[in-house]
């Protein structure tokens, strides 16, 4: 494992605690996400407790520990997305996928993560699904959807 | 452009702009090559495409290569911008086009489909009906017939656009550009002129007061840095921007990095800090490649770095990216997720000014806050003043969203009051449905009803409501919005973000969410359901709340029970229809 974090090491040669959280992001930009392996690695090269790592990895919303899905939703959550429904449409995508937003679903095909203000709150509700955006999101919209990305599995 | 004739712009502009004696008078051609740099005059047609992230979920992309295959298929010969966003987000994508002699004007809605009609007519100085929104004043060019001046349209004509000036004008990355408007000029003014104690003093004099919610007095938090001996300081500006319903500032940001950048050094110098981080959320990635990129042409430029300018002064600026926090606001957790660790405040004093990061005295400032400097350097401290009321000076800017016609950021003078913004800025309610309320962010305390609209932006006139200006977003809600599941929204934010330092907060904001789902959800079993019970729990936890609000750390716990303060306040028919008679009054609670 620490041969493949070799070329992400080589960037952050201070090997100082500051350098966690931007070693972390490097990580899971590369992989996707942070497993147990990566963890311990990343403590070695900083020398630093795994707990330590483990600890501040675990507190921040944006490190993830377990793979996306083919299709990962991101659903608006912020108060102007609230406001015009987004969270009807996150029951719905939790009772339809069967996961919690957070997680992945068993076939790895979709993952679904809550995310505050895109920043087009006109078009609310929105979602984001691999970077292609669906605004004005009905409750109707959900199935047609999650349908059509089924199809092009 | 090629390596001579960039060596020969920033020779130009470092000559008659930023070394420039303001008394002396530039050349009737210097002064024409100036207006070249900043496109007020352009020999050859020039289109702007508004990216930023409003724009991009609007479909600017598509916008963007339409054009430029367009271009490539006529052979024309027209600079192509990826331009910024002027705040009203609503009219995305938007599309600016310059002719030579004519001013400038923006089409609205101008999706790729709309891209060949558009340029078809506009190359040929003939406007499609229905595209334009309005153009630019300029002195020399001439006006487009019957199209308004964007600074008339109402959304533009009630705000005081003191620091977002050049948002959605500029090429956001170009340093030439942005010094051609003016732009570093206070900072290397500051650096020849002012000592880091006259800095800090004509900041305090002119009453800029913290926007990220502390609105400690700016100039007193840089004073403090300052006397306080020490080898190293650092200051640090404060992008997380973690409010749930804000974006201002990523829209100042991306519209003008290097604004933030002359902040950020006019701020270092006065406190003597030569190293700065500019901490931002990793989700902002436009943010950070336009801070990057700004970044990279600001060093070339020699305006970072070692000895800026032969003045001796070295700034370092460096990006951390954080990751996702709403605790990160608070400086004290900020200062610890900088230094690697889980972002968990802690007690105040030693203020961060005296002690901070690594334990040296660090100065946190948020970017909207730090926006304000150049301009105040720039003009005097007087003339900041005169903008305001007696209490609060200046400007505040606000991301408008909920159910409005327009949404974008806006910015407007102190004193304006809410009815005027939710007349003129947002245009009123969608579908003219009636007001229920203004949430000025998660965690500014009470909500802005009928009854106060004619209170103003102002910091002593809310608290006398019990609110504060919060961290800026502008939330309309409209009679078809439940405020039981608005709070229990909130309730929720804030047990996830909770840090689970201090038990008020940890404990409290649970019992709060916990309170919330038994008001929000159905029941499978009616009989089990005890609305009683229930009620009684509400008024238990508005004892639980007082603790929140006096023992817990920081102000995320202090300002976590605020919104079901408020709503058992504002709202308590719509609470006890929920719980009494499992019937949510707007309708959107499925309970019953």
């Amino acid at each position: 494992m620490e041969s493949d974090l070799k070329h992400i090491f080589e960037q952050h040669p201070n090997k100082q605690r500051e350098d966690t959280i931007p070693i972390l992001h490097h990580v899971q930009d590369e992989f996707g996400y942070l497993s147990e392996e990566h963890i311990v690695a990343v403590s070695k090269h900083l020398n630093i407790s795994v707990n330590k790592v483990y600890g501040v990895a675990t507190f921040y919303d944006n490190f993830k520990f377990h793979p996306k899905g083919k299709f990962h939703i991101k659903l608006c959550n912020g108060t102007g997305c609230h406001v015009t429904g987004a969270w009807i449409l996150l029951n719905e995508l939790e009772k339809q996928l069967n996961i919690k937003a957070g997680e992945t679903d068993k076939e790895g095909l979709f993952s679904l993560e809550e995310v505050p203000c895109l920043g087009a709150c006109g078009l609310a509700p929105l979602i984001e699904i691999n970077g292609e955006f669906h605004s004005n999101v009905s409750l109707q919209d959900i199935s047609s959807i999650l349908d059509k990305l089924k199809g092009k599995h | 452009m090629s390596i001579k004739e960039t060596q020969n712009i920033r020779d130009f502009l470092i000559e008659n702009v930023l070394l420039k004696n303001s008394r002396r008078k530039l050349a009737p051609d210097s002064q024409r090559k100036l207006e070249y740099i900043r496109h007020g005059y352009v020999d050859k047609p020039l289109i702007y495409v508004g990216m930023n992230t409003c724009g991009k979920i609007a479909g600017a992309e598509k916008t963007f290569d339409k054009i430029a295959k367009y271009l490539k298929a006529n052979s024309l010969d027209i600079e192509l911008i990826k331009g910024g966003c002027s705040g009203l987000c609503s009219v995305e994508p938007l599309v600016d086009i310059q002719l030579p002699n004519r001013n400038r004007i923006s089409f609205g809605h101008i999706t790729y489909d709309k891209v060949q009609p558009l340029l078809d007519d506009v190359l040929k100085e003939k406007l499609p009906d229905g595209f334009a929104i309005g153009q630019y004043k300029s002195k020399s060019n001439r006006r487009w017939k019957n199209i308004p001046y964007i600074e008339d349209l109402p959304f533009f004509a009630n705000q005081q656009k003191n620091i977002t000036k050049m948002c959605g004008v500029i090429d956001p990355v170009s340093v030439t550009e942005y010094i051609a408007n003016g732009g570093y000029k206070s900072f290397i003014n500051t650096i020849n002129q002012k000592t880091p104690s006259q800095v800090c003093s004509i900041i305090y004099q002119s009453q800029l007061q913290g926007r990220g919610g502390g609105e400690f007095p700016t100039g007193k938090k840089w004073s403090i840095a300052l006397s306080t001996p020490s080898e190293q300081t650092y200051l640090v500006c404060n992008a997380v921007e973690s409010d749930p319903g804000s974006y201002m500032n990523r829209h100042i940001i991306e519209s003008m990095p290097h604004k933030l950048i002359e902040a950020v050094l006019i701020a270092a110098y006065a406190t003597k800090a030569t190293k700065a981080f500019i901490f931002i959320r990793k989700e902002f990635d436009l943010s950070i490649k336009r801070l990057k990129q700004a970044l990279k042409e600001a060093y070339d430029f020699g305006l970072i770095g070692h000895n800026i300018f032969d003045s001796g002064v070295n700034i370092n600026i460096v990006i951390k990216e954080g990751a996702r926090a709403f605790v990160c606001g608070e400086e004290t957790a900020l200062n610890n997720s900088i230094e690697g660790k889980r972002a968990m405040p802690y007690t105040k004093p030693p203020y961060p000014a005296q002690r901070g990061l690594w334990n040296k005295p660090t100065v946190v400032n948020n970017v909207e806050t730090l926006i304000n400097v150049p301009l105040i350097m720039k003009n005097g401290a007087d003339w900041y003043k005169k903008t305001g009321t007696k209490s609060s000076k200046g400007t505040k800017l606000f991301t408008l969203s909920g159910k409005t016609n327009n949404y974008g950021t806006f910015e407007v003078s102190m004193g304006t009051t809410f009815r005027d913004i939710l007349n003129n800025i947002s245009n009123g309610l969608k579908s003219n449905q009636d007001f229920k309320a203004i949430i000025l962010g998660i965690n500014s305390g009470n909500y802005i009803t009928k009854e106060v609209l004619d209170k103003k932006v102002d910091f002593e006139e809310l608290k006398t409501i019990g609110s504060t200006l919060g961290s800026g977003a502008f939330v309309v809600v409209d009679q078809n919005t439940c405020m039981v599941a608005l709070a229990s929204y909130f309730s929720r934010f804030f047990k996830n973000e909770s840090c689970g330092k201090c038990i008020p907060c940890r404990e409290g904001t649970e019992q709060l969410f916990e309170m919330f789902q038994l008001a929000t959800t159905k029941f499978e079993n009616q009989d089990t359901y005890k609305p009683n019970e229930i009620y009684k729990g509400i008024e238990q936890i508005i004892e639980l709340s007082k603790v929140m609000k006096d023992t817990s750390l920081c102000e995320l716990g202090k300002s976590a029970p605020n919104a079901f303060l408020y709503t058992i306040h504002h709202f308590k028919s719509e609470f006890e229809s929920h719980i009494y008679e499992r019937n949510c009054p707007a309708n959107v609670c499925n309970i019953d």
